[in-house]
């Protein structure tokens, strides 16, 4: 394998390196909201509700633009949230089966309209079907230079309204009642997440993009109890995802870099399971074992003092 | 049934902590509360009771505008609750929230001063001094660290008590704040509610416990769906009152009525 930074010496890379980096932070920060709210599907309704509005706005203008695609994606999600919320609202249909239906219904009109593009006369077609599952390497400066925005926009609001996005994901009820605009708010996330999703497309494809919303917060939890923490290290380790797998990608041929930065993501969260403090699956089974030693070493004169007890019968 | 029982420290004509006129509840076609109106004295500690499905918590979550009504008027003070928000402090049901919420004790707590604080404020020396105080005087102040999904029932119910406590507000709803507690947390909730009750705040409470009732609350509001009667303790928790409300299904509830000499535990 390279190293890092003879890898980073290629101008290409870099732009790629720095991409993958950016979308780890921006989708590890929304993410621990959307996990906390209980929402981790939402991201991945999200990201497969984009496609139908990405193809769409390719359709309607002919161009290939992340600005463009971000707009149509961001209205198709916008319509498969109210879609989700007009089902929960009116039907007896739980959330989690709201989700998965406009999830592949969006998703299966995608696909159709992506079949549509490749077989019908639009010019520049070539590369949109990388959008199902991402082509990192397709990355250039005016990519990242977007990638950036995005990611300095969430951070910011993500500190700014820290308490408020902190309370409306804790007890939304305490929220409204001292007066907080909860389903302003609400929105607000959701827009965040639609953001991160759309931004992540490109880089880690319409499938799993979700990966980097879900893991590296799920990761997060398990070393921390503490929220701004646990935001913080959830951008970390998705920046580190994001670095893995653009070096390894790079270093081995053939490796497509948005997978390999969603099991560099997974991998992070097998070690966070197994290690976490307290909450890992390690540290639970030591305390078991020491609560045990502790509970045999105190009751231990009493066991022997029953079997000479015994032993004397 | 009109309410005479004055408030010494009344000495103007102020308007009532609350007053509800004609609200009317619905989820779907059915009717949750029908044509609701009362009002409250000030510095009274109120109890909620009826039974199961007779709207307790939905009557406090439309007074506090956490869902809508269909018809009615809510007023704190004289004016909409939504210009007096900073006088109203709820504790909401227990199980309404995940305790295994990443932060602590004391963070919750905090969260009570994020009215009284501006948009992008964060809470600074002086709202964690207002917090810690708020959970000493629930006994929580040696906890303020403790992750609260390592809190038992009570003390998470503490917490939230201590979280209304900072809110530092004049009129108080608290949705069954005795549900599954202990006996520490039900001693520390009664100290509580004399405590608010001598500061002249008004506290309105859903109780489930029939038991307690004459011991705990200056005045009753009977619920089933419509309101079945409302005024002081005494005149209002009796029988007759109690079989309208409870539908006949209160055969078990003589014994507790009948025995006047239930003692008060405050003086303890």
């Amino acid at each position: 394998m390279d190293t890092i930074w003879s890898m980073l010496s290629d101008p290409n890379m870099q732009w790629i390196f720095l991409g993958c980096t950016l979308l780890g932070i921006s989708s590890g920060v929304i993410g621990c909201f959307s996990y906390l709210r209980k929402q981790s599907l939402m991201g991945d309704t999200l990201a497969h509700a984009a496609l139908p509005g990405i193809c769409i706005a390719f359709m309607l203008t002919g161009v290939k633009s992340i600005g463009l695609f971000l707009i149509g994606a961001g209205l198709s999600g916008l319509i498969a949230t109210f879609g989700i919320g007009y089902i929960t609202r009116n039907s007896k249909l739980k959330q989690d089966a709201a989700m998965g239906i406009v999830l592949s219904g969006f998703f299966g009109l995608g696909i159709v309209l992506l079949t549509l593009i490749q077989h019908g006369d639009y010019g520049n077609q070539a590369g949109l079907d990388k959008f199902l599952f991402g082509q990192a390497a397709s990355m250039i400066a005016s990519d990242v230079i977007t990638m950036t925005i995005v990611c300095g926009l969430l951070i910011t609001v993500c500190t700014l309204l820290f308490k408020q996005f902190k309370i409306i994901s804790f007890d939304p009820g305490f929220a409204r009642g001292i007066g907080y605009p909860v389903a302003f708010l609400e929105q607000l996330l959701m827009l965040l997440i639609v953001v991160a999703v759309v931004a992540g497309i490109q880089a880690v494809g319409v499938v799993l993009v979700a990966a980097l919303l879900i893991t590296p917060a799920v990761s997060a939890r398990y070393w921390t109890d503490r929220l701004g923490l646990m935001v913080v290290l959830s951008g970390l380790f998705g920046a580190a995802s994001g670095a893995a797998g653009t070096w390894i990608s790079a270093s081995v041929s053939n490796l497509p870099t948005g997978p390999v930065t969603v099991l560099a993501a997974t991998l992070l969260f097998g070690l966070s399971v197994l290690f976490g403090p307290t909450r890992g699956l390690l540290a639970k089974r030591l305390m078991r074992q020491r609560v045990k030693q502790r509970f045999i070493r105190e009751s231990e004169p009493l066991v022997k003092g029953s079997v000479k007890k015994e032993a004397a019968l | 049934m009109s309410l005479n029982h004055t408030v010494a420290t009344k000495d103007t004509k102020a308007e009532a902590p609350l007053a509800i006129h004609g609200l009317s509840v619905a989820y779907q076609k059915k009717p949750v509360l029908r044509n609701i109106s009362f009002e409250v004295n000030e510095g009274e500690l109120i109890g909620v009771i009826g039974p199961n499905g007779a709207g307790k918590s939905t009557l406090m979550k439309a007074a506090l505008g956490l869902i809508p009504s269909i018809a009615g008027e809510v007023l704190v003070y004289g004016k909409p609750y939504k210009q007096q928000r900073k006088l109203i402090g709820y504790v909401p049901q227990r199980e309404s929230v995940d305790w295994d919420f990443p932060t602590n004790a004391l963070d919750v707590v905090l969260m009570g001063r994020y009215g009284h604080l501006g948009w992008f404020r964060r809470p600074g020396a002086k709202e964690k001094a207002i917090a810690m105080e708020a959970l000493s005087k629930v006994g929580m102040s040696d906890y303020a660290d403790r992750q609260i999904s390592q809190l038992s029932g009570g003390q998470q119910q503490r917490v939230f008590l201590a979280r209304a406590l900072a809110q530092d507000a004049k009129l108080y709803f608290m949705d069954e704040p005795f549900a599954g507690v202990d006996a520490a947390t039900e001693k520390a909730i009664i100290t509580l509610l004399q405590e608010l009750k001598l500061q002249g705040k008004t506290v309105i409470v859903v109780h489930h416990d029939l038991a307690t009732v004459q011991d705990y609350f200056d005045s009753v509001l009977l619920l089933n769906v419509e309101l079945q009667a409302y005024g002081p303790t005494a005149q209002t928790f009796t029988q007759e009152q109690l079989q309208r409300t409870y539908g006949g299904r209160l055969a078990f509830l003589d014994r507790s009525l009948q025995s006047p000499s239930i003692p008060d535990g405050k003086g303890e």
